[in-house]
């Protein structure tokens, strides 16, 4: 009962002013608005980059590094130590072939493991494209086309032409639209590749495809692995990678790690593969968060300051309700309830400006670019996000106004009503 | 003086909290009171008497002799002194802020010199709040006493009007009837015809003077208005402190 009265108090002071209300309301409401827009534009970029990034690295990648390691020589092992000093001027590696022994066994074995997804093997060898007078530096992949286009989801990416294409036609080159570009060459057109051991082959265009990532797109080939195997002049099971997709990629950090173990080569997963892009990724989360914390706080300093306002306007009203038998914790009440009041719907319009805004920058359209593949701004609309915007708003004002109105409730009516 | 008190109580054996005219409603034992800033001052000085119920009690003196601090004492709102106050044969000295508020609302009517309505809410609302923060009635209950009491004072025709928007003496009257809603036991006022015209000084004393006459309502009123006084029931005057008559 006591309660209610105590609302209804609020619910007149709150109205009896209403721009001032709608003032501190709109406070809560830009900052809210303002944070749902930042954290569904930022949080859709970093999705939209992430998705790019998955879908053009493996999850897992197997390959043999090259050894740079030279403290230690084979030396050491068959003299005795520590009576011999081995000195060896100007190592050099060794002509090895960087490629993965035992691959149809690793393979076989990688495909019967429950949590792969998809297994492709490659062989990745750097070339010269030669079209006319015109030869470009890029690198060419030799893949079983099927396998690595489920790992890639390659179908989604092509520009023109099909995968399949690659099958039927013989030294079919799918070709990144980028360097097609540069080379000005189409489906059906001829293009000449040429390895830095001296051998060449001629390919037909067969499609172009485009990642979205040009150190991808303007650089990249796809060709039936035979064909390579052919090109670098190796036997058929010659393969320098073992790309592989998992049905949870967050298990590829701890499985690349057993892989890694297990068969003796290198194994990257893709948070590795992609730290400087993971990297960016969590800076700009943790600037959205900043900024829309930022603003919020702001928004609950300008509470702070209409309450504390409030109350020094309303010190007489409060005196005049003690000496009418209202108690501290009433007029507490009273001034919180203001505050929340404002807090909840100040965040309630901002959830809907913030949806606006979002919605509109959804609309724009991305300014035409060669390198991403994305015609309007991403931006996702994540309930999680409103929720906590909500929340947010919420105890921000809670808090803002829990001091001012403290203070209201400790009011000395005397000294007030006395003058 | 003590001896009197005592005469008093034993007229005053019978039943507590009954009918009778002239049982003690409020009784104040050794009033002592300081100020400590801006230096140490005794602003009361043993101060002792009762009020019997259904008297008109004016409390008159010096500006600076003490007895708005009384009454502020008396109200329950100022706690810092030493001595006993007792309403109802009730002990209120030593209760907590909340049970003091709790008694405030039920017990003690104010009227103030600047009538200090609220000036969001209507007339009648400002009459209403004290009865609705009782949580003894409905509010539509709150709603027919406190236009009950407006009516009485003849402000029925305002009830709906902003209290802001009212003239010095119909606030002071509606001020009035919000300090009987909940029908207190005593009703106290702060100079309560401090700040009106004479015109409105006579409406809002015979209102007064008719309530503790036909009403048995109990009145503690603090006044430098001597005419005001003079026709009151009993004159308490103070000086530097203490009550000289």
């Amino acid at each position: 009962m006591a309660t209610r009265v105590n609302f209804e108090i609020a619910k007149t002071h709150l109205l009896a002013k209403p721009r001032q209300t709608l003032i501190a309301m709109l406070g809560v409401t830009f900052g809210i608005g303002m944070y749902i827009l930042m954290i569904s534009f930022m949080q859709g970029f970093n999705e939209f980059l992430e998705d790019t990034l998955l879908s053009s690295t493996p999850d897992v990648r197997i390959y043999n590094d090259i050894k740079t390691d030279f403290s230690h020589s084979i030396l050491d092992e068959i003299s005795d130590t520590g009576k011999v000093l081995n000195v060896i001027h100007h190592p050099k590696p060794k002509d090895i072939t960087p490629d993965i022994k035992n691959s149809s066994r690793i393979i076989a074995d990688l495909k019967r493991d429950e949590r792969v997804l998809a297994v492709s093997p490659t062989l990745a060898t750097q070339v010269f494209y030669v079209s006319g007078p015109v030869q470009i530096n890029g690198s060419l992949s030799g893949v079983n086309i099927l396998e690595e286009a489920q790992l890639t989801g390659m179908y989604d990416k092509m520009k023109t032409g099909k995968i399949e294409n690659l099958l039927t036609i013989d030294n079919g080159i799918l070709m990144g639209h980028g360097l097609a570009n540069k080379l000005n060459v189409n489906v059906g057109d001829l293009v000449t590749l040429a390895t830095p051991k001296g051998t060449a082959m001629r390919f037909r265009v067969v499609g172009t495809f485009q990642f979205g990532i040009g150190s991808l797109d303007n650089v990249k080939c796809y060709v039936n692995l035979s064909k390579v195997q052919q090109l670098v002049g190796k036997d058929n099971q010659y393969v320098t990678d073992i790309s592989m997709k998992l049905k949870d990629y967050d298990q590829a950090t701890e499985m690349a790690a057993e892989l890694s173990k297990r068969y003796g080569y290198k194994a990257d997963d893709w948070k590795t593969t992609n730290a400087s892009a993971m990297v960016s990724i969590l800076i700009r989360n943790v600037m959205t968060f900043v900024v829309s914390f930022t603003l919020l706080v702001v928004a609950g300093f300008g509470i702070y300051n209409i309450m504390s306002m409030t109350i020094q306007n309303k010190l007489k009203d409060i005196a005049i309700l003690k000496a009418q038998g209202f108690s501290s914790g009433d007029i507490r009440q009273i001034f919180l309830t203001e505050s929340v009041t404002i807090g909840i719907f100040g965040a309630l319009t901002g959830l809907v400006l913030g949806f606006i805004l979002s919605s509109g920058v959804y609309n724009l359209p991305f300014p035409k670019n060669d390198f991403i593949s994305i015609t309007h701004f991403p931006v996702v609309f994540h309930l999680k996000h409103y929720a906590f915007g909500m929340g947010f708003g919420i105890i921000t004002t809670f808090i803002a106004g829990l001091m001012p109105s403290i203070k209201a409730g400790k009011i000395d009516p005397v000294a007030i009503l006395r003058g | 003086m003590k001896t009197e008190i005592s005469t008093k109580d034993k007229t005053k054996v019978s039943p507590v909290g009954g009918d009778l005219e002239g049982a003690v409603v409020l009784r104040a034992n050794n009033l002592n009171k300081y100020f400590n800033e801006p230096e140490e001052f005794h602003v009361l000085k043993d101060v002792s008497f009762e009020v019997p119920r259904g008297q008109f009690v004016s409390i008159v003196g010096k500006s600076g002799c003490g007895k708005s601090t009384l009454l502020y004492l008396l109200s329950t709102m100022d706690t810092d002194y030493t001595g006993q106050i007792y309403v109802n044969d009730v002990l209120l000295t030593g209760q907590t802020q909340n049970e003091l508020a709790k008694f405030r609302n039920e017990h003690i009517g104010f009227v103030f010199q600047f009538h200090f309505l609220l000036p969001e809410f209507s007339a009648l609302k400002n009459v209403m709040l004290p009865a609705e923060k009782l949580g003894k009635y409905s509010k539509s209950e709150c709603e027919d006493r406190a236009y009950e009491k407006l009516k009485w004072l003849d402000m029925q025709n305002f009830a709906t009007k902003l209290s802001s928007k009212l003239s010095g003496g119909q606030q002071q009257r509606v001020a009035i009837a919000r300090a009987l809603v909940n029908d207190p036991t005593i009703i106290m006022g702060d100079e309560p015809t401090g700040n009106l015209d004479s015109a409105n000084t006579q409406i809002v004393f015979d209102i007064l003077k008719d309530l503790s006459k036909n009403k048995k309502q109990t009145i503690i009123a603090v006044t430098h208005d001597n005419e005001f006084a003079q026709n009151t029931d009993r004159i308490i005057e103070m000086k530097d402190g203490e009550i000289v008559k």
